[in-house]
């Protein structure tokens, strides 16, 4: 057989049927769900009278709409409420496992699809998000859906698919001090741009994947579709079979050594082929901060602004030029050094144990500084008391940063964490579009190294500043 | 749908900005509600909108004739961002049809033919020429013909567009795809238990 890419084995053992139009109907393995964005789909599969395929195949959190709030409730921003009690209806009626509120195992859907072993290497997993990608560092195929995709998963455990190209991402090289899996993937957007991989499934591979923590790895899989990319992936290793053993949903006894045989069989083959390859080498990367409004209108940390008149295509002048106004900047500056007023360090691209571990460094034996808000989200309720285990809470709400409950929060600004207008917010998390985190927000996305400087100093810190603080 | 819609033909409003993400399309207030029904309201709201509520006059849906359109010309990358097919639905339940773009993000592009809306890719300077059109003879109607593939307007504007033909009968047609699939049942169970032998462990892990 021809040698073949980590993708085209997934695709080829989930393979159903071929339809018209370039078009493949594809079994998923793996369909997880949160509030947002399956009532609709219930509604229309109950209307049509249709059951639930696998309902035992099917995973349901509430995590978008959630109040973060460490003492909270069903209640949270008007409507939201009844978004919460119809994913519990519709997961009680059809028999699907649910991560409810007060459940330790309950958070951000890509947070917890890894932690529970829900999501395993060479499986196929689809979520009503677009953020599903995420858990490819674990080397699943997984990719974020629409409502009518989910109600057609619900029905029938199988997805429809246009095959996508392959694209290899190679990060080669050793990442210098406070840079990282955060930076390597804005720099990777800011270079190929927010359609650079649209149409294709990204592996990311190289020795400075390779040296990344299975975390870590989530983080740069998280941002694919930042790049166009609905899938991005990652070839399984033995660090992450180390990090799956024993897990909840991962396979136990002698179905473990099955499934690690299968596994062991996944990574490309030497001499596979990709329609599209980029190199990246990340010993010459610095902290990376968004400077615009679009995860492409990424800089490192003590680099100018471009000039809008730097961009040849006029399309992308002119967003440069919008960008500028809406964040109140100038092309010339710099953003190390720029006030901030609130931090966010949570969401599925930042929000595990390894992310806060990074924070507490910087922040530990400090306080937030005087006019700013910071916050701390936790990805899930297990990272959540993983991390008050070993005591990083302390660190935080000692420093006065707001220690909260799992969800998506500030990320998406749906629940009641929200950023002011005109505001400047530090972000660890994946979008920075106008009003993403509130109307007239503006935000900054960066690692949470850089996020927890920020909360410290009050400004975007540049490297120098981080060695000062991490000394 | 239940009519056949061999022809999409109306105003277009130009929108020629790249990266219309989904956050903008509808922004997230707007997603709490558990139904489908009425989200063109929130259309583009920050956009139309201003803080206290009070409309944007300026802005192109909020103006005569284009607040009547049933067409959209936009830059490229048109929905990327977030997932939410309320995008769509926001689209559709303002009356617009279809929107033209030189390129689209994926998910929306997907999201959109799941609902019979037309996501019509023409190249870069049709798209810019199309938008200048809108903007110049804005009573002239805009066509897009799904049966032959082709973008005419005013000025002798007649541009093949890219769509496969199975799409663009899916649109003319409506489409089943639930229906469509289930179809299949046999098919996919025997895949199903070919692949139980194959990878077993893949279905111990139940809920
Ligand atoms: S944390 Fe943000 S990006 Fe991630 S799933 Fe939640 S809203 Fe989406």
């Amino acid at each position: 057989m021809a040698p073949r890419t980590l993708f085209q084995k997934i695709w080829d053992d989930h393979h159903v049927a071929e339809l018209e139009g370039g078009r493949h109907l594809v079994a998923v393995d793996r369909h997880v769900l949160h509030e947002v964005t399956s009532p609709q789909a219930f509604a229309g599969l109950e209307k049509a009278g249709r059951a639930v395929r696998h309902p035992e195949l099917t995973f349901a959190t509430n995590d978008h709409i959630v109040s973060t709030d460490v003492a909270r409730t069903d209640a949270t921003v008007p409507g939201g409420e009844t978004m919460i009690k119809a994913m519990r209806r519709n997961a009680h009626a059809h028999g699907i496992q649910l991560f409810d509120l007060g459940d330790v195992r309950q958070g951000i859907v890509h947070v917890i699809a890894p932690e529970l072993a829900i999501a395993l290497p060479g499986v196929t997993l689809a979520c009503g998000d677009s953020h599903t990608s995420t858990v490819g560092a674990l080397g699943a195929l997984a990719w974020g859906i629409g409502t009518s995709e989910v109600e057609h998963i619900l029905a029938t455990q199988c997805a429809i698919l246009t095959r996508p190209k392959t694209m290899r991402v190679t990060f080669s090289g050793t990442a210098p001090a406070f840079v990282g899996a955060k930076d390597f993937i804005l720099a990777l957007i800011a270079r190929i741009g927010t359609a650079g991989a649209t149409g294709y499934a990204v592996e990311y591979a190289g020795e400075a994947i390779a040296a990344l923590s299975v975390e870590e790895r989530m983080t740069v899989c998280n941002m694919s579709v930042e790049a166009g990319a609905r899938m991005g992936l990652m070839a399984p290793d033995e660090k992450v079979f180390a990090y799956l053993q024993g897990r909840a949903y991962a396979p136990k006894g002698e179905a473990w050594n099955h499934a690690l045989a299968y596994w062991r069989t996944l990574p490309s083959d030497p001499g596979a082929t990709y329609d599209a390859q980029i190199a990246i080498d990340v010993s010459q990367l610095s902290p990376q901060v968004s400077w615009g409004t679009s995860p492409e209108q990424t800089i490192g940390v003590e680099d100018a602004i471009p000039h809008p008149d730097s961009f040849d295509d006029p399309v992308r002048r002119r967003a440069a030029e919008r960008a500028l106004d809406y964040i109140g900047l100038r092309p010339g500056e710099r953003l190390a050094g720029l006030a901030v007023q609130k931090v966010f360090i949570g969401s599925c691209t930042n929000s595990r144990l390894a992310d806060l571990r990074a924070a507490a460094r910087i922040v530990a034996g400090r306080k937030v500084a005087d006019g700013v808000r910071a916050l701390v989200v936790p990805g899930s309720g297990t990272v959540r008391a993983a991390a008050e285990a070993e005591g990083l809470d302390r660190i935080f709400r000692d420093a006065g940063f707001e220690w909260r409950h799992a969800g998506c929060s500030m990320c998406a600004g749906l629940n009641a964490d929200k950023v002011g207008a005109g505001e400047r917010c530090i972000a660890t998390s994946n979008r920075n579009f106008e009003g993403r985190q509130g109307p007239g927000a503006r935000t900054h996305l960066a690692s949470p190294v850089m996020a927890a400087a920020a909360a410290v100093t009050g400004r975007i810190a540049d490297r120098r500043m981080l060695q000062e603080l991490s000394s | 749908m239940s009519q056949r819609q061999p022809r999409i033909e109306g105003i277009a409003a130009p929108l020629p900005r790249a990266n219309i993400d989904t956050d903008q399309i509808i922004p997230k207030v707007h997603l709490i509600s558990v139904t489908r029904d009425g989200l063109g309201d929130g259309l583009f709201s920050e956009w139309r909108y201003g803080p206290g509520g009070g409309v944007i006059a300026d802005f192109v849906l909020n103006r005569d004739p284009w607040r009547r359109a049933a067409i959209l010309v936009a830059g490229p990358n048109f929905g990327c961002g977030s997932s939410r097919e309320h995008a769509v639905w926001a689209l559709q339940d303002f009356g617009l049809r279809a929107v033209v773009a030189p390129s689209f993000a994926s998910i929306f592009y997907e999201n959109a033919f799941k609902n019979g809306f037309a996501p019509v890719i023409v190249g870069e300077a049709d798209a810019a020429r199309l938008a200048a059109i809108a903007q110049d003879f804005p009573l002239d109607p805009v066509v897009i013909d799904l049966e032959r593939g082709r973008v005419r307007a005013a000025e002798g504007f007649d541009c093949a567009f890219e769509m496969d033909a199975s799409r663009r009968r899916d649109l003319i047609e409506g489409l089943d795809e639930i229906g469509a699939s289930l179809l299949l049942s046999p098919r996919i169970e025997a895949f199903r238990e070919a692949d139980r032998l194959r990878r077993p462990w893949v279905y111990r892990a139940t809920g």
